[in-house]
């Protein structure tokens, strides 16, 4: 391994732009004449609009235009879509209320667009916008997952009856009642996965532009994956041809899946600028990303584990009420039944599973996929009913998760996944040595003696990554394939652009995939350039979220690199006279077998552009891509223990300890990933601890709708983690990789609960365990046992 | 934020001038209140009058065994004071306590005295030290200058000078914060003076701060923890909201009031 190489902890090239203030975001980037969009938002959560008057506003200083919910459905704009077809139990599609981009008849949810207001200035589009009167029929609202069906409860969509979006399964039935019927011991569990906020770190932008000459269309926007946000605005909402659009996602600060999504606001900036002929800036307050931004999770869950006596795990029967906000935003629907029941199998050996999942309309923001996105609700299932069935028939977790380990690979799940490699025993052997786990007892009883409560919880946890081969997901219902596309640019010099449809807004990519590609051709890093974002440069891609990056767009890049390799092989072969059977290609040079002839790689490059002498039918120039379509998802698994601290009094809960055993296959930057497995606990520890988005169950308002009362996790919430990876190389693809962007997210919430009710021995805490939550934990418990 | 006019004031009698004249003027000190929301464009005065950079109004200066501090003196002047440190060390504890180092370094002692949000640290150090809070008019105990939620006994265009801390024999702060905002969800100062011990809880009440006879008389005869064990705090007449109920802020009272005596006794 060179110092650079693959394996080597590289410094990320890209953080010396963002800590020195010299990021280039969406919100850095004026584009002349420009104006600059302020939305009227819904004051309510569920109201009929009977009226609009813009006279006020249209009059004001420095208004360039108004536009009203009229204005867009007489243009002709398509609503905002959701892309994921799912079907219901009886095989009919899932229900789906229209989505406007500006509101028409109704407002669904406290922050629904209302008004787009177009000012030369921000100040004056504000002020604008606080001239419209709106007059609206206030109606009664939910914002509760578990009522969205009750007869009792408004109707959000005359499309949805009884707000039921679906009501879909996956698993046998039969199968799982059966194994009920044999069981020795039936452990049951209730659990709320609570709905979080996303707060990416850069709030939402957009900035859309129209060139009246050549009618081209631009859009400057914060997106995970510019050149779906492109189709969706082109081909579904109809804004303009593929062609007459361009979408830059620049430096982006962030997303954790809420910037995946196309909303409303830069439709409707792309769609204005057409209209005013003028660029249209809009850049989100974090008051408006609270009410606005997709949220994520938000399932309420009754989950039931059938056991032999043995502890052999027999069938796990899962019923899910998913609560999906007032509109289905892009990928939502996917979120709870493909991204979540598919994981619920763990990993663990479960003959038979079945699971229902009703997903619901209410008077919230839309939920979509968020960090990890339907694993962490599965593994949270998952790892929190088989911690507490060891409790129920005593026996030490770690031992009742052996007993039933998949251990031979493939493994073909009850639930439609194939895991492909793994190597579970490994990773749980590794977190228990560096947990010292036989030293709980001991730190148990000094906690104790200070008058604190210790627990500890596990979860071996497993996802699916690498999403996804485009033919399965096309059959599941996505209404794209799941792709990536890379393309190799060599320059004459035998410099080398890398050309990507992955994003990176975090993830380090112009480190990884430089690291990755210098490797590959033996050239030094500081001579690839990573080329994402902007899809005037990139042919097509199909962005960054579900930890795909690595596994499918390295993947592509592996592939074409390969071809790259191919074609100068051939060259050199021919220029140094030699059979191409006789090239070596190592270290970046090309040597023929046995004699002492070299060249390289630039030197081959150039030959290869100033093309004197090519061989027979060879096209001159070095720039090679492909289009890689994986062949299975990849399982990321591990093991995550946590132990925690709990102050009886105050109800305070401080992780003491955090060990996670990673197996990710190959690691091409074991800082980088190490940097992802921090934030990803960092995630999941706030959700368990902190976290916790909140409607007023009466008016429907989001009462966590700033820091003041929406909780992030802070420096002082976290112990140092310890680390450790095991390593099963991912068959599916070249690279060897399964992915690691969410698995920290995904395994840590369970970890953590399981941590706080071994401690307190109560069954559940809702999450997030906050000090007021624990301490009624705990008075209810010693009231319980007084009785 | 709304269009405003500025006025950097030169002297007391400068601001006091300008605030009479303005339409809906503001004073400004740190603007960590302030200019939140303003921004949120809940609050939109039309002037705006700068006393944060008047020297008249800073520093600290030691009295008998106390302290007085200048109104816009900031929470990390107090924190970093040594003057504050060695005369009531508890004072200067809590100014370190109050949000992070940006707020520190730019909010003031008069703007959190004056502002009276029902979660700040101070008015439980001023209730429980019995401090004076001097205006350019007059000088109001801390036992009538705290009258409800963000409201004090300020007239309009009173302007707060300085705050004098009488020392104390023994005192402490405990601060349970809210873990969202991290201001005081509950924060307990107990002081023992030559004239008695004053308990006085920030956080909780649905008024603002206010003090716990029960403790103060409890501890007057035993300045011990073990003194107030038993006495509980009603939960009547405390707030109630997302992050804890009424009855749980109850019981932080006792506990952090037992921490801060066992802190006071070192
Ligand atoms: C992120 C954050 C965290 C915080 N955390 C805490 C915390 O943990 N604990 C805590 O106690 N506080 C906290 N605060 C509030 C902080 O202490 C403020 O600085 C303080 O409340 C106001 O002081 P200021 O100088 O900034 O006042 P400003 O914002 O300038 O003014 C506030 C009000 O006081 C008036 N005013 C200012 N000076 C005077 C004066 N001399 N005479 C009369 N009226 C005056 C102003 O007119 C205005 O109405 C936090 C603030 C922020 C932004």
């Amino acid at each position: 391994m060179t110092e650079t190489g693959i394996g080597a902890p590289v410094r990320r090239t890209e953080d010396k732009r963002f800590i020195t203030g010299k990021g280039r975001y969406t919100d850095d980037i004026n584009v002349p004449h420009q104006t600059y969009a302020s939305f009227v938002l819904s004051p309510h959560a569920h109201a009929t609009i009977n009226g609009i008057d813009t006279k006020a506003a249209e009059a004001a200083p420095g208004i360039v235009a108004v536009f009203t919910g009229k204005d867009v459905a007489e243009a002709g704009i398509g609503g905002l879509i959701c892309g994921w077809m799912i079907h219901n139990k009886d095989g009919s599609e899932m229900a789906s209320g229209a989505h406007p981009a500006l509101a028409n008849d109704k407002v669904r949810y406290v922050g629904d667009h209302v008004a787009m207001v177009i000012g030369e200035t921000l100040e004056q589009a504000r002020a604008g916008a606080e001239l419209i009167e709106v007059d609206y029929g206030v109606l009664d609202a939910n914002v509760e997952t578990g009522k969205a069906k009750d007869k009792s409860a408004p109707q959000i969509h005359d499309a949805a009856p009884g707000n039921a979006v679906y009501e879909w399964a996956i698993g046998d039935e039969a199968a799982v009642d059966a194994a009920f019927e044999a069981a020795d011991h039936v452990t049951s569990l209730d659990i709320v996965n609570n709905r979080l906020v996303p707060n990416a770190m850069e709030p939402r932008a957009a900035i859309g532009d129209f060139d009246a000459g050549t009618g081209d269309f631009t859009l400057h926007t914060t997106s995970q994956n510019p050149h779906v946000a492109r189709l969706i605005l082109s081909a579904f909402i109809g804004l303009a041809p593929e062609n007459k659009l361009r979408v830059i996602a620049p430096d982006v600060g962030g997303g954790f899946g809420s910037k995946i999504f196309v909303y409303a606001e830069e439709t409707l900036c792309v769609w204005a600028a057409g209209k005013i002929e003028r660029p249209i800036k809009w850049t989100s307050s974090r008051a408006d990303a609270f009410l606005n931004d997709a949220h994520g999770r938000d399932h309420e869950t009754r989950a039931e584990l059938a056991l032999d006596k043995n502890g052999k795990m027999l069938g796990l029967r899962v019923k899910t009420v998913a609560n999906l906000g007032a509109y289905l935003s892009t990928f939502s629907s996917s979120v709870p039944t493909y991204l979540y029941a598919t994981l619920l199998s763990g990993q663990y050996n479960l003959p038979a599973i079945f699971c229902e999942v009703d997903a619901v309309y209410t008077n919230t923001a839309p939920v979509d996929a968020y960090r990890g996105a339907g694993r962490p609700e599965a593994c949270y299932v998952i790892e929190r009913i088989v911690e507490t069935a060891a409790r129920e028939l005593n026996l030490d977790p770690v031992e009742l998760r052996r007993r039933n380990f998949v251990a031979e690979f493939p493994h073909e799940t009850p639930v439609i996944m194939t895991y492909d490699i793994g190597d579970f025993g490994a990773s749980l052997d590794k977190a228990l040595d560096l947990a010292d786990y036989d030293g709980f007892g001991k730190r148990k009883a000094a906690s104790e003696a200070n008058g604190k409560l210790r627990g500890i919880g596990f979860s071996t946890y497993i996802e699916a990554c690498g999403i996804a081969p485009s033919a399965a997901v096309g059959s599941l219902g996505a209404g794209v394939g799941l792709w990536e596309s890379a393309e190799i640019r060599v320059n004459p010099t035998g410099n080398v652009e890398v050309l990507t449809g992955s994003h990176s807004h975090g993830q380090g990519h112009e480190t990884t995939f430089a690291q990755f590609t210098a490797d590959r051709l033996g050239i030094p890093m500081d001579q690839v350039s990573i080329v994402h974002g902007d899809t005037d440069k990139v042919q097509f891609g199909m962005g960054t979220y579900g930890s795909r990056s690595g596994a499918v767009g390295m993947s592509a890049m592996s592939n074409a690199i390969d071809k790259v390799i191919a074609k100068a092989t051939k060259l050199a072969a021919h220029l140094m006279e030699a059979s191409e059977g006789d090239i070596v290609f190592e270290n970046g040079s090309f040597s023929v077998k046995g004699t002492d002839k070299s060249l390289a790689f630039g030197e081959v490059s150039l030959a290869a552009y100033v093309a004197h002498n090519m061989p027979e039918g060879m096209e001159p120039g070095l720039k090679e891509g492909a289009f890689f379509d994986p062949a299975n998802f990849t399982f990321p698994a591990g093991c995550h223990i946590c132990e925690v601290e709990i102050d009886p009094e105050t109800g305070t809960t401080e992780i003491a300890n955090w060990v996670a055993v990673d197996d990710f296959g190959t690691i091409i930057n074991p800082m980088i990933v190490e940097g992802q497995v921090h934030g990803g606990i960092a995630q999941g520890v706030g959700q368990a601890l902190v976290e916790g988005a909140v409607y007023d169950k009466e008016s429907g308002q989001l009462l966590t709708g700033s820091f003041m009362d929406y909780c992030m996790p802070r420096a002082d919430n976290l112990p140092s983690f310890k680390l450790g990876f095991t390593e099963t190389v991912c068959p599916s693809n070249p690279v060897g990789v399964k992915g690691c962007g969410e698995a920290g997210a995904i395994a840590s919430p369970a970890a953590v609960m399981n941590a706080v009710t071994d401690a307190l021995g109560v069954k559940d805490v809702p999450m997030p365990a906050s000090p007021a939550t624990v301490w009624q934990a705990i008075q209810s418990s010693t009231k319980q046992a007084a009785e | 934020m709304y269009e405003f006019d500025y006025h950097r004031a030169s002297s007391v009698a400068d601001a006091a001038g300008a605030l009479g004249k303005a339409d809906d003027g503001s004073l400004i000190a740190g603007g960590q209140t302030l200019l939140p929301t303003m921004k949120m464009r809940l609050a939109s005065p039309s002037d705006l009058v700068d006393i944060g950079f008047l020297e008249e109004l800073k520093g600290i200066s030691v009295e008998g065994g106390g302290v007085k501090i200048g109104a816009a003196t900031t929470h990390a002047e107090v924190a970093g004071s040594s003057d504050v440190a060695s005369n009531i060390p508890a004072l200067a504890a809590l100014a370190g306590g109050i949000g992070d180092p940006h707020v520190r370094h730019m909010g003031t002692i008069g703007g959190s005295v004056a502002n009276n949000d029902p979660a700040a640290d101070y008015p439980a150090a001023c209730l429980a030290l019995g401090a004076t809070i001097n205006t350019d008019k007059r000088s109001i105990a801390a036992d009538d200058f705290f009258t409800g939620l963000f409201e004090t006994a300020l007239q309009e265009g009173e302007i707060i000078t300085s705050v004098t801390f009488p020392g104390a024999d023994k005192a402490a702060y405990m601060k349970f914060a809210n873990p969202a905002s991290r201001y005081a969800m509950v924060g307990v100062f107990v002081a023992q003076t030559g004239d008695g011990v004053r308990v006085a809880v920030t956080g909780a009440g649905e008024d603002g701060v206010f003090r716990v006879a029960d403790m103060e008389s409890a501890l007057g005869g035993d300045f011990s923890s073990g003194a107030i064990s038993g006495v509980s705090v009603s939960s009547d007449g405390l707030a109630s909201d997302i992050h804890a109920g009424s009855e749980y802020r109850a019981h932080l009272i006792g506990v952090m009031a037992r921490r801060a005596v066992d802190a006071a006794n070192g």
